[in-house]
């Protein structure tokens, strides 16, 4: 629609001839021309300020020594490959990124199958009963992290948190003054909790309004010809619904994947950094906290590169509709 | 549709996983301090007042709460103006390079902030602008206009670009046919859209923890302050409070946004 549009300036001018001296051709064309190239400028400008600038300084300042010496004026020296040498030898580089991979898949598996579960449940519930359980999810879907992170600390409170209580009440006395934060497994698996909880509306709602565009007609036939509703889901509803999980799930893994906020938090609660620590709280205390930002940007651009090769499909399929 | 009775008692367990959390931040908000450390929860905020929240409105809290409504008000006024042209030009105008930026636009909005803050910070520490408004304000609308521009051109393009040409016909200037006809249209989007801007740059936590000092905390951040370990004993009642307080006002905006960000965010699929 838009090339109609850019046709237009001819009957700008035809139109503008009557009231006032038309500007001459070339000048008229030239001012099209430049238009959009002003008006995306703004954001241009932005983007290269903000975005671009740190992200060529980060790639050069992992090449480079670039630790506490520096900070204090020393100029940095080139070093090549070492800082990327450095971290891949270190098993706690790898004890990080295995913590990463892992937390990501368990946090984003669950999500998709918690999600597509209550999506379908959706579809099963009395009128009523549709509109609770949605108002719910929306209020939670809106809940701002931190305040979120407060709620399920607070649930999960060593003396005084509800969920420990509860253990006891059904016969699990070990929970009495149990501290969920100090093992890392523990720990993590709260995190996890806290990510599926906050995700899943999101999921929930798109794979619902995905299943919504189901064929009914296909759907009744199938049922004609005898299939149950297992099979019905697994051949006509998630084979229609199929780019949108695809879609919901990488997102999913790539949120997942550069989780900071409930980890930071959580660690600030009460929890041991070191064995905890996935990769965007890594990179923050290796730069941050003991002042190596060699290292800490070269464990930055592994996780943009890992990131981007992930988002490569999304963006794909996204850039294709442009 | 047969509607049985399993689903809807696991519908009702459902409802219940998700609006419990909620409920106890209510409940415990209400109640005094002694009764939350009691040997039993209190299920029921009976005898309950708002007192936690008037020891947790406190100076501290404002502070944060001015920092955060003016890095936030920057944010949303610039990425929207910004992203606002730029849609323009982009749904518009064909052009050269045009395809390019929404395919740039897309990537850069993938780009997590935990993969750059390092060297954001060392670039606002080598400005001077470490620990300020601005300095914040910069990386938030940087972070916001990617998605602002993709939403706000799925606006423009919604509205028939006849309408224009008709406008033009009638004798109005291309820039002035845009204003009196497409724009007022363009109301609920850029509603819309400075609500997305408006919500993360309130909820936003990682970029205010690497940039500013524990000394100018943004709101996220001051909630944070309230139960980290160097408390000794977290008010949990004041705690509560201060979450209520925190997430009122997002619930609300959130409630007018969350068709539009989830057809942006999916569109790709949903469309195809």
């Amino acid at each position: 629609m838009s090339d109609v549009l850019a046709r237009a300036p001819q009957s700008r001018r035809a139109a503008a001839a009557g009231r006032r001296p038309a500007p001459t051709a070339s000048g008229a064309r030239r001012a099209t021309a430049i238009a959009p190239y002003l008006l995306v400028l703004p954001v241009i400008a932005t983007m290269v300020i903000a975005l671009g600038y740190p992200l060529v300084r980060q790639f050069v300042m992992s090449f480079q020594k670039y630790g506490l010496e520096q900070q204090f004026g020393k100029a940095p020296e080139w070093i090549g490959l070492d800082n990327y040498k450095a971290i891949f030898a270190d098993p706690a580089v790898w004890a990080v990124i295995t913590r990463s991979l892992l937390f990501c898949v368990a946090a984003a598996g669950l999500t998709m199958v918690v999600g597509m579960a209550v999506a379908v449940l959706m579809t099963k519930l009395v009128r009523w009963l549709r509109v609770v359980v949605q108002s719910v999810l929306l209020i939670a879907w809106a809940m701002p992290v931190i305040a979120s992170m407060t709620i399920w600390q607070w649930l999960f409170d060593t003396n005084y948190g509800v969920i420990n209580w509860l253990l006891v009440k059904i016969g699990l006395d070990q929970f009495k003054g149990h501290s969920w934060l100090i093992e890392p497994v523990s720990f993590l698996t709260i995190a996890v909790i806290v990510v599926v909880w906050m995700s899943v509306p999101f999921v929930a709602f798109s794979l619902n309004a995905a299943l919504t565009q189901v064929s009914g007609e296909q759907l009744e036939a199938a049922e004609l010809d005898g299939a149950n509703a297992w099979e019905r889901f697994l051949h006509i509803k998630l084979p229609t619904i199929m780019p949108v999980v695809m879609v919901v799930s990488l997102l999913q893994v790539i949120w997942d994947l550069r989780v900071f906020a409930q980890i930071y938090y959580l660690q600030q609660a009460g929890g041991v950094a070191s064995e905890t620590n996935l990769l965007g709280t890594y990179i923050y205390n290796l730069g941050l906290g003991q002042g190596d930002f060699g290292k800490a940007a070269a464990v930055a651009i592994f996780m943009l590169a890992l990131t981007l090769g992930l988002t490569f499909f999304y963006v794909r399929k996204l850039a294709k509709e442009v | 549709m047969r509607k049985g009775l399993l689903p809807n008692i696991l519908g009702g367990l459902v409802a219940l996983v998700w609006v419990f959390p909620v409920y106890w931040m209510v409940n415990s908000a209400l109640l005094p301090a002694d009764e939350v450390r009691g040997k039993n929860p209190t299920w029921l905020p009976f005898g309950g007042d708002f007192s936690s929240f008037g020891r947790v409105f406190n100076e501290r809290f404002l502070n944060s709460m001015k920092l955060s409504l003016i890095v936030t008000l920057i944010t949303v006024v610039v990425a929207l103006l910004f992203a606002f042209l730029a849609a323009i030009a982009v749904s518009r105008f064909t052009w050269r390079g045009r395809k390019a930026l929404v395919i740039t636009v897309l990537i850069v909005q993938m780009i997590p902030a935990e993969g750059l803050f390092i060297s954001q910070y060392k670039m606002l520490q080598g400005w001077g602008l470490l620990n300020t408004m601005i300095g914040l304000s910069i990386l938030y609308i940087a972070a916001v206009l990617p998605f602002t521009v993709w939403m706000l051109r799925g606006f423009v393009e919604g509205i028939p670009v006849d309408l224009e040409h008709a406008a033009m016909i009638d004798g109005c200037s291309r820039t002035k046919a845009f204003f009196i006809v497409t724009f007022p249209l363009l109301a609920p989007g850029l509603v819309a859209s400075g609500v997305y801007a408006f919500l993360q740059a309130w909820n936003e936590f990682t970029l205010a923890t690497v940039i500013m000092s524990p000394s100018n905390r943004t709101v996220p951040l001051w909630l944070q302050g309230l139960t980290s370990a160097s408390n000794a004993a977290i008010d949990w009642p004041g705690v509560m409070a201060g979450a209520i307080m925190v997430a009122i006002p997002v619930i609300v905006f959130f409630l007018f946004v969350q068709n539009k960000m989830t057809d942006g965010m999916v569109s790709g699929a949903v469309k195809g």
